[in-house]
């Protein structure tokens, strides 16, 4: 393999790795707080379309990723009433919030655009455009470090470089703020944040709604950013290999984005390779496209060594009788 | 008496669901001294103080402290008004930093470092003015239960409590960390601080209150100075009646050895080793008890002899080994060997508390000849013969179709007693018998126990209770870390001694 097909896998790796990473910190959000959240997968699935049908009416990008946030926070909103206030079964309403999307985007879209549950193409403005970084162009001939900025590094959409920050952002607010002190208190023991006279509810709400914040980055980016709009089900698992990522990443930061880079690389060799023969047997392009998918089941039957969930997650908080 | 009291509850009422948890309670706390709360398990002592510290909502009442009504909706109204308090199960972040747990709620700013590092100088500040040695950086799940209550206190100073609510704190602790505690709570005493003490245990409210509140079914019956009044005569308000504080028997008449224990290793899932060697022999016609401090290893033990858990090294019954794993190790064969077993969690692993009495009398014998008829159960065969248990363990209501969990803590004990002491077994396994069940019912429960002593069976009794050791073994066993520390006889030795054992201290050379 030459450098230059090196580079190109690795550049599709981020490519495909940001959604993933964008909903495993939105996951990392709810589930510190105790809230677990099956409903990534129709968050993003959602945030999308209304990215996509808000870009595509407007004609601006920027709308659209607005629209789709607002709409993954309105799911969220959901999934924390049905599982703070209503101390409902945080499975059950993720499972919910996925059917909803599923069957809510289809049936809007063919009402607005009736073109089979997609929406138009979206075109210039309407998509998330790649930047150039600065002196992209002039440094484009060095050698080996030359393609490595202009063709790796560069070249993304702003999204990208957004979902690449968010981690070094999430660390911070994680571990060296109060809000993240008592964010993580709160999925071990919500009895001690609450005899500390801080609002349990209050402290989910908050992380549920950044949690949907970032579901909403991810939806906007897969179609506007990585797509030209929107088509049936395009998350295709995404929200589910985000949480394998997470628990792979035993919901830290920093594991969770190499959990992200590993999918996206997955990934982006089943793209690139249709086919491949190891040791003269050859495997089908079924088996490089189910990669990440294997991978997931792999890690979410326990392979990894013990990943230790926030202790109260997935409890609705009850003060004792 | 001009001064205003620290604290004052008036009509305090409050209910869940169908029960009355707290009756029209009226109370005057003074301050700077150290007030007691007694009352049998259920009488409503905790219920009131979560309503103090605004964990809870009173139904109706005011509260007033220093004079002033205060209305107390949550815990921040509590801690605004300076009051803290230690709850029976540590409120406490396991896997976050003493520190951190520490500043969880009273941080100074949206930024952590600058906190932290203040809150840092202010707890070694605390930490030595109050002798209570605990390193700031340690995780809370690495440190002893003695420690982790140190930690609990110094939240409560931290947030510079005047008004310090303990509930049930020696329950988890060695006499000499109780010890400690009770000299930590005269130092604050004497710093002017104000304590409210809730216990059920007559022997620390004598020791170091200066008032004590009787509490009984969700009323405050008395208060009374506790220099004049004394343990009888508080356990009689406390329950109502004259009851027996020491257990009546004869002295043991041992014969031969029922079970020998010898080396008994235990490795949980975890790879940690909870037993180490474990070398133990019970004789018939006598009571072997097993002192310690909760998770020592004594769990495990009553485990393995019960058959929920597998183990290696040799145990015999009556001179047979009995299989430690495998097959034929489970608690079905141990029944058939003759071993029946009270579990220290009777909700866990004693009864289903959704099925009826008759049915929870039904299980681990519901094959007996006597309760089925061909293929079928004998329903109404288990139902007379639990009646009949009913009658005599003193079982109420007495009633076979009540579900387990409506009865009280005491009442289902008896229940899951009378299933196993008339099962006729040569061996007795019992695991805390008195928790959580009120004080008439364990005058009860102690007197059978004896009784079957008497009638020639070996009795292995687990108690984290000290008292309840000391007044029905035989012989002690105490173990600490998986091991048997030492072998005493109640007679020979004090609760001193056998705390240090229970310490991990050597006592006198054994």
């Amino acid at each position: 393999m030459d450098l230059n097909t090196v580079l190109l896998i690795l550049d599709s790796t981020l490519r495909l790795a940001t959604p993933l990473l964008f909903a495993c910190l939105a996951g990392l959000f709810s589930e510190r707080a105790g809230v677990f959240d099956i409903g990534l997968e129709g968050k993003m699935l959602i945030a999308a379309f209304f990215s996509a049908a808000a870009a595509s009416l407007t004609g601006n990008v920027w709308a659209g990723l607005l629209a789709g946030c607002a709409a993954s926070m309105a799911l969220a909103a959901i999934h924390g009433l049905a599982s703070i206030t209503f101390r409902g079964n945080q499975l059950i309403s993720g499972v919910a919030i996925n059917f909803l999307a599923t069957g809510l985007t289809v049936l809007i879209a063919q009402d607005w655009f009736q073109q089979g549950g997609r929406t138009p193409q979206l075109e210039g403005g309407a998509r998330f455009q790649p930047i150039t970084l600065p002196f992209a162009e002039t440094l484009r001939d060095v050698p080996v470090f030359g393609p490595i900025y202009y063709d790796l590094i560069s070249g993304h959409t702003i999204l990208v470089y957004l979902g690449f920050l968010a981690v070094p952002a999430t660390w911070y607010v994680l571990f060296r703020t109060r809000f993240g002190l008592r964010l993580r208190a709160v999925g071990e023991n919500p009895g001690a944040v609450d005899t500390a006279g801080v609002s349990v509810v209050g402290l989910r709400y908050g992380a549920v709604m950044i949690c949907g914040l970032l579901c909403g980055f991810a939806g906007a980016y897969l179609s506007t950013g990585l797509s030209a709009g929107f088509v049936k089900d395009m998350s295709a698992g995404r929200g589910f290999i985000a949480l394998a990522a997470l628990i792979f990443a035993k919901w830290r930061p920093w594991s969770a984005l190499g959990a992200c880079l590993l999918f996206g690389l997955l990934d982006a060799l089943g793209n690139r390779f249709q086919s491949i023969e190891i040791a003269g047997i050859a495997l089908p392009v079924q088996f490089m496209q189910a990669l990440p998918y294997i991978l997931t089941v792999v890690i979410l039957a326990g392979f990894v060594g013990k990943a230790i969930p926030p202790r109260a997650g997935g409890e609705p908080y009850v003060k004792e009788r | 008496m001009s001064e205003a009291p620290a604290i004052e509850l008036r009509r305090i009422s409050k209910a869940f669901g169908p029960v009355q948890a707290n009756k029209d309670i009226s109370l005057k706390v003074m301050p700077g001294t150290i007030h007691g709360i007694i009352g049998e398990n259920g009488a409503g002592k905790s219920t009131l103080m979560s309503i103090l510290y605004g964990f809870y909502k009173a139904d109706s009442g005011e509260i007033l402290v220093g004079g002033r009504e205060t209305p107390i909706p949550d815990s921040q109204a509590a801690i605004k008004a300076g009051i803290g308090m230690v709850f029976q199960h540590f409120k406490l972040v396991e896997n976050f930093s003493v520190l951190e747990n520490v500043v969880l709620g009273a941080e100074e700013g949206a930024f952590l470092r600058p906190t932290l590092a203040k809150a840092r100088k202010h707890l070694t500040e605390l930490a030595r003015e109050y002798e209570m040695n605990v390193d700031p950086d340690a995780k809370i799940e690495d440190l002893s239960v003695g420690h982790q209550q140190r930690v609990e206190i110094l939240k409560a100073l931290y947030r510079e409590a005047n008004i310090l609510i303990l509930d049930e704190p020696t329950g988890v602790l060695t006499p000499a960390e109780a010890d400690h505690l009770f000299r930590i709570l005269r130092g604050l005493k004497a710093e002017g601080k104000t304590i409210i003490l809730i216990t059920h245990k007559l022997r620390e409210i004598m020791e170091i209150t200066d008032t004590v509140s009787v509490m009984r079914r969700g009323e405050m019956t008395d208060t009374v100075k506790t220099s004049e009044t004394s343990p009888q005569d508080l356990a009689e308000r406390m329950v109502g009646r004259k009851v027996l504080l020491r257990v009546d028997k004869t002295p043991a008449q041992p014969k031969e050895t029922v079970l020998e224990v010898r080396n008994l290793g235990v490795t949980d899932s975890q790879g940690v080793q909870r037993l180490k060697g474990i070398d133990l022999q019970v004789r018939a016609g006598e009571i072997l008890g097993i002192a310690g401090v909760a998770g020592n290893g004594q769990s495990e033990l009553l485990d393995v002899l019960g058959g929920i858990r597998a183990a290696t090294g040799e145990v015999l019954l009556k001179g047979r080994p009995l299989s430690l794993s495998g097959p034929g190790s489970d608690a079905r064969a141990r029944r058939r060997a003759g071993i029946t077993h009270v579990p220290e969690d009777r909700h866990r692993l004693g009864l289903i508390l959704d099925f009826k009495a008759w049915e929870n009398t039904g299980f681990g014998y519901q094959d007996l000849p006597k309760y089925c008829s061909g293929l079928m159960m004998d329903n109404q065969a288990l139902r007379e013969d639990t009646d009949a248990k009913m009658g005599r363990f003193d079982v109420r209501p007495h009633d076979p179709n009540l579900a387990a969990k409506n009865f009280s803590g005491g009442n289902q004990q008896k229940i899951v007693l009378a299933r196993e002491i008339e099962a006729d077994p040569d061996l007795l396994l019992i695991g805390q018998p008195t928790r959580g069940v009120d004080i008439g019912a364990i005058e009860f429960i102690h007197q059978r126990i004896v009784e079957l002593r008497d009638e020639g069976k070996a009795i292995l009794l687990v108690s984290v209770e000290l008292d309840e050791i000391m007044s029905l073994s035989d012989r002690i066993a105490v173990m600490f870390d998986g091991r048997i520390m030492g072998e005493r006889l109640p007679g020979e030795t004090d609760e001193t001694e056998l705390g240090l054992l229970m310490a991990g201290m050597e006592g006198r050379a054994a």
